[in-house]
């Protein structure tokens, strides 16, 4: 049994609510902070933790605190980004649903850290009943003392409000946020200025995910050294993993990042194998827009060493033959699956998403999901498949904010690792239509390539 | 402290972009600079506009590299950047057309540009100073890879000044700008989003205000158009001419458009970036009586040609005073013929006519085909 | 119908607009266009969105910019139960496509069309944050999760029969 520190309490009867969740030990981090540490003693502390971003990009937390500006007389912000909209993830919701105190009281502590007074969770929209549960557990919390003005006396102000979107992925990428918070269309910004500098309403602003925010409760509780100890290397605590597609047991799950891939799928303990007695075909580990992986890849590095649950394990082999952590949304396709029509289903879904704003992206997301259609529908050709590699390569890197990599990666990926799929489509249009590629050779053993 | 680093710093950046170093002021764009060098290298820019606060990093078409990042910190930039949107730092190498990556990207970037345009250019009132077009014959691929259904959209009035094509626009959001800080009532704007996005009033509202019209000589495709433009005239029959008056709401000083004593239309100055001209550091705004209501050549002081050196299909006009280009399109073109974008030269026949050398000025009679002429 | 906000909606602009800084006040856009399409039929009409920019000083413009951006604003006339099913990578792997053919024969409905007595209105989204619960759908404020040919029976039931209207958010 791996150890959990965010969800261990999550299923308690009633820890919902305030009562319960103090009697649980809540709150202590921020008596702890308020009471024992200066604000930069608690930013030291999540720097010690390793804590990296839970948002997809893995930035270190306590690095991007420091780097926060802090001129004189100018407000301070923490935005907790709870967006959540990469298709397979949804650990943050299970996280606000069942466990809403955790957040606030992460937020509470953070926002003494970075001397946020007002501090603001952007919810999707369509999460409409967490924004109900939130915002009773701040009213708890206010009633109790721990938001408002000089909270336990130390003369620290704090109020904490929950923003709700209206539908749009983009709004998940921060200076989109923070856009969409300003009531704007959710158009990311031309960065530089960081919002490090000049985030909401022009003021220095930390926008960090609610996994991370939730983290730095056990950071500060333990101390940031005891935290580092869990996981291997630099991927340090426990982390969310949402799993889903043909799984036995589709859920959230707390891992220490000390777990290999293989023992995710297959143990009791986490999903359960793959579901209806099928064979793994493949896997997308870290959210729609990292790469997928064909079943070899997935369980084994190129190395031949066996893949772990870890951000530098999953990245192994950079894009040629690993893939990324990403947001933690992990998902499964069995044998039966065509991962065409899941390449095209992602491209319709960055299409749908696109803000528009830059020409690569408004332009290329489109083009990708009217080839992927005409390939799934048997009606593509053989140069199609290159033209998609080519169209990929000209919106990644190029674009304004991270979604046009986003889109092209799992193109890309699809491309690289499933390319005799797509082929065969070509070849079969009609019985393309009637039945899938199938498992072919993608459960293999590798030639492992050692270094000469 | 920060005082202390103003001394340090030198005075002006050195920036050396394609192997040609200048320098420039800190502060400034690495589009800026290269425009200060001109030429070849300077970076196509279809959105960026420095007379628009806020204007710029869309289009993506003025990407280039960045070999070594300053004197301090010489690291090489690992994506390409927009030029229009990063400043130069002291010691910047640059690279635009040396690049065969910024080459390849901007290829790619026109590609995208084209994707949902019309391949009308013949038929489109901007033909011939429409900037996407020169863009397509210097990068544009013959034909397209496009199998689909273009967008379109049904033209649109707005006011009665004005009118959108919206099937034209590149969504350089230019026009938004103008509407926000040249007038204070902005009633069009970006409506829905993705590759759904338009420039739309939403209920066709009346743009009504005295500095609308700018909006026009921004717009850098045939999207927004001057409604009061006279015998829609392919702009090369035409001829420009500078002129002013004394205006109460702006400048003044304006190009008029003329076909013999006609004046079919009038817009504000353009600098050698096709920008608006700028006067002791103003930009050269110009309202819409200027613009749209002051059309006899009486109401104008003639000051003479325009000076047109734009590399664009305008200057095949061979006017007096003309810059003329070095290069042929076919030699531009690397030999071949501009595919994507039709053979104005030849719809037109615009090429066979020397405007300059005609005894008066040009009617529509100069331009008919002799095959064709009786 | 008139628009105008209820005193009790009013009361609720006037607490969105209190969790901002002085003068930013347009944060409460998003907010009260959720709001607006709740009380007044389920959907923005232009005559809604000129009314909100009225209420928060705001030009129609800005107000339209921001309301055709985001998706979940309905600008045209929806049924009284919108099921927005998800069929995003995930949600297809547990059979989201079945799942809107089932409401076609069940409704003989479309993504994108209502049902002639104006109950049901039938839209596809991108994923929900649900992917572990697929395949779904949102009915107003809630989401209906592993379906099933009998789930979506009996969520139909429900509509027609007792359930709170779906402008019930
Ligand atoms: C298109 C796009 C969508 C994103 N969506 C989310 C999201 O839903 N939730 C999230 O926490 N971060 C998301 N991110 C990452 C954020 O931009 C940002 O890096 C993150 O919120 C930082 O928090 P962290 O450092 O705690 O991870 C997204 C980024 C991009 C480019
Ligand atoms: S990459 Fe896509 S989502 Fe990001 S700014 Fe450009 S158009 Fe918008
Ligand atoms: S109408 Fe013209 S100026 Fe306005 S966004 Fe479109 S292309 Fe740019
Ligand atoms: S001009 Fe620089 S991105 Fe458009
Ligand atoms: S894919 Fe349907 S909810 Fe995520």
């Amino acid at each position: 049994m791996g150890r959990k520190l965010l969800l261990d309490k999550a299923h308690v009867d009633g820890i919902r609510y305030y009562d319960v969740y103090r009697r649980e030990g809540g709150y202590r981090s921020v008596e702890k902070a308020l009471k024992t540490m200066s604000p930069d003693a608690v930013t030291e502390e999540v720097k010690k933790s390793g804590l990296r971003g839970r948002g997809g990009a893995g930035f270190p937390t306590g690095m991007k605190w420091s780097f926060l500006a802090k001129p004189e007389g100018v407000s301070r912000y923490l935005v907790v980004n709870a967006d959540e909209s990469e298709p397979g993830t949804f650990k943050d919701r299970y996280l606000m649903e069942f466990i809403p105190h955790l957040l606030i009281e992460g937020m509470i502590t953070s926002s003494f850290a970075l001397g946020s007074n007002r501090s603001y969770i952007y919810i999707r929209g369509e999460y409409a009943w967490i924004v109900d549960i939130l915002e009773q557990a701040i009213t708890e919390a206010k009633n109790n003392g721990w938001l408002g003005k000089n909270i336990l006396g130390s003369g620290f102000d704090c109020e904490i409000y929950v923003q709700r979107g209206a539908g749009a992925y983009i709004c998940g990428e921060e200076t989109a946020l923070l856009e969409s918070l300003e009531g704007k269309r959710g158009n990311p910004r031309i960065k530089p200025p960081f919002p490090a500098v000049k985030g909401l309403w022009d003021c220095p602003t930390v926008v960090n995910n609610v996994e991370t925010i939730a983290a730095v409760v056990p950071i500060v509780n333990e101390g940031g050294e005891e935290y580092a100890k869990i996981g291997i290397g630099k991927s340090t605590g426990t982390k969310l993993i949402s799993a889903c597609g043909n799984i036995k047991k589709q859920g959230v799950y707390e891992i220490d990042m000390t777990i290999s891939v293989e023992e995710f799928i297959y143990s009791d303990e986490y999903c359960g194998g793959i579901a209806n007695g099928k064979r793994l075909k493949a896997c997308i580990p870290g959210g729609s827009s990292v790469p997928i992986l064909p079943a070899n890849l997935l369980l084994k590095t190129a190395k031949g060493e066996a893949r772990m649950m870890t951000y530098e394990s999953l990245a192994d082999g950079g894009f040629a033959t690993g893939s990324m952590m990403g947001s933690g949304g992990f998902i499964v396709l069995d044998e039966t699956q065509c991962v065409v029509k899941h390449t095209y289903t992602l491209a319709r879904f960055y299409r749908h998403e696109s803000c528009g704003q830059c020409s690569p992206c408004r332009e290329g997301t489109g083009w990708m999901e009217k080839i992927l259609l005409n390939i799934e529908k048997g009606k593509g050709k053989m140069s199609d498949i290159d033209l998609l590699w080519d169209i990929q390569r000209k919106i990644e890197g190029n674009t304004i904010c991270p979604l046009g990599d986003a889109a092209a990666w799992p193109v890309a990926a699809a491309i690289r690792h499933f390319r005799d799929e797509f082929e065969w489509h070509v070849q079969n249009p009609e019985d393309c239509l009637k039945r899938n590629y199938g498992l072919a050779g993608y459960a293999d053993p590798l030639k492992v390539v050692t270094p000469a | 402290m920060a005082e202390e680093i103003k001394k340090e710093a030198p005075a002006n950046f050195k920036v050396t972009i394609d192997n040609i170093t200048i320098e420039v002021a800190p502060g400034t764009t690495i589009l800026n600079a290269a425009r200060q060098i001109g030429g070849d290298v300077t970076p196509p820019a279809m959105c960026y506009y420095s007379k628009l606060q806020g204007s710029g990093g869309k289009c993506r078409t003025c990407l280039v590299e960045v070999a070594a990042g300053s004197t301090a910190d010489p690291r090489p930039m690992p994506k390409l950047v927009a030029s229009c949107r990063t400043n130069v730092m002291d010691g910047m190498i640059v690279k635009n057309i040396t690049s065969d990556r910024v080459q390849d990207a901007r290829a790619g970037v026109v590609e995208f540009l084209l994707l949902n345009h019309p391949l009308d250019c013949p038929i489109c009132d901007q033909a011939g100073e429409c900037h996407l077009q020169d863009l397509g014959y210097e990068h544009g691929k013959e034909g397209t890879r496009y199998e689909f259904k273009r967008r379109t959209f049904e033209k649109e009035d707005i006011g009665p000044y004005i009118q959108l094509h919206m099937t034209r626009c590149i969504l350089c959001y230019r026009c938004t700008y103008v509407a926000d800080q040249l007038t204070n009532n902005r009633v069009h704007g970006i409506l829905d989003r993705g590759d759904h996005a338009e420039i739309s009033t939403y209920i066709s509202k009346a743009i009504d205000n005295d500095f609308s019209g700018n909006m026009i000589d921004v717009c850098p495709v045939g999207a927004l158009t001057d409604k009061t433009f006279r015998f829609k005239n392919r702009v090369w029959f035409t001829k420009p001419m500078d002129a002013h008056r004394d205006c109460d709401k702006c400048c003044g000083k304006v190009t008029l458009w003329q076909r013999g004593d006609d004046v079919l239309r009038v817009t504000a100055r353009k600098d050698e970036g096709g920008e608006v001209q700028s006067y002791e550091g103003k930009p050269g705004w110009i309202c819409n009586t200027c613009r749209f209501d002051t059309k006899n050549t009486s109401d104008w002081v003639i000051e003479g040609p325009t000076k047109i050196n734009r590399h664009s299909v305008i200057s095949q006009g061979h006017y007096v005073g003309l810059v003329k280009p070095k290069e042929t399109i076919a030699e531009v073109m690397g030999g071949r013929d501009p595919k994507l974008l039709m053979d104005i030269h030849s719809v037109s026949g615009v090429n066979s006519v020397e405007i300059a050398a005609l005894p008066g000025p040009a009617t529509s009679k100069n331009f008919i085909p002799e095959s064709k002429q009786e | 119908m008139s628009v105008q906000f209820s005193e009790k909606a009013m009361q609720e602009v006037q607490r969105l607009v209190g969790r901002y800084p002085e003068g930013k006040h347009k944060s409460a856009l998003i907010p009260v266009l959720h709001l607006a399409q709740q009380e007044f039929g389920g959907w923005l009409s232009t005559e809604t969105m000129d009314y909100v920019a009225t209420v928060l000083n705001l030009k129609p413009i800005e107000v339209y910019e921001v309301a055709t951006f985001y998706s979940m604003y309905n600008l045209k006339p929806v049924g009284k139960y919108l099921f927005e099913v998800c069929q995003t990578g995930p949600c297809m792997l547990n059979g989201s496509d079945d799942i809107v053919a089932y409401i076609y024969e069940k409704l003989g409905i479309k993504p994108g069309e209502t049902t002639a007595d104006g109950l049901f209105t039938l839209k596809t989204v991108e994923c929900l944050g649900a992917c572990g619960y697929a395949p779904m759908m949102q009915l107003g404020k809630n989401y209906r999760e592993h379906l099933t040919k009998e789930k979506v029976d009996a969520v139909v039931a429900e509509c027609r029969n007792t359930a709170p209207p779906k402008t019930d958010q």
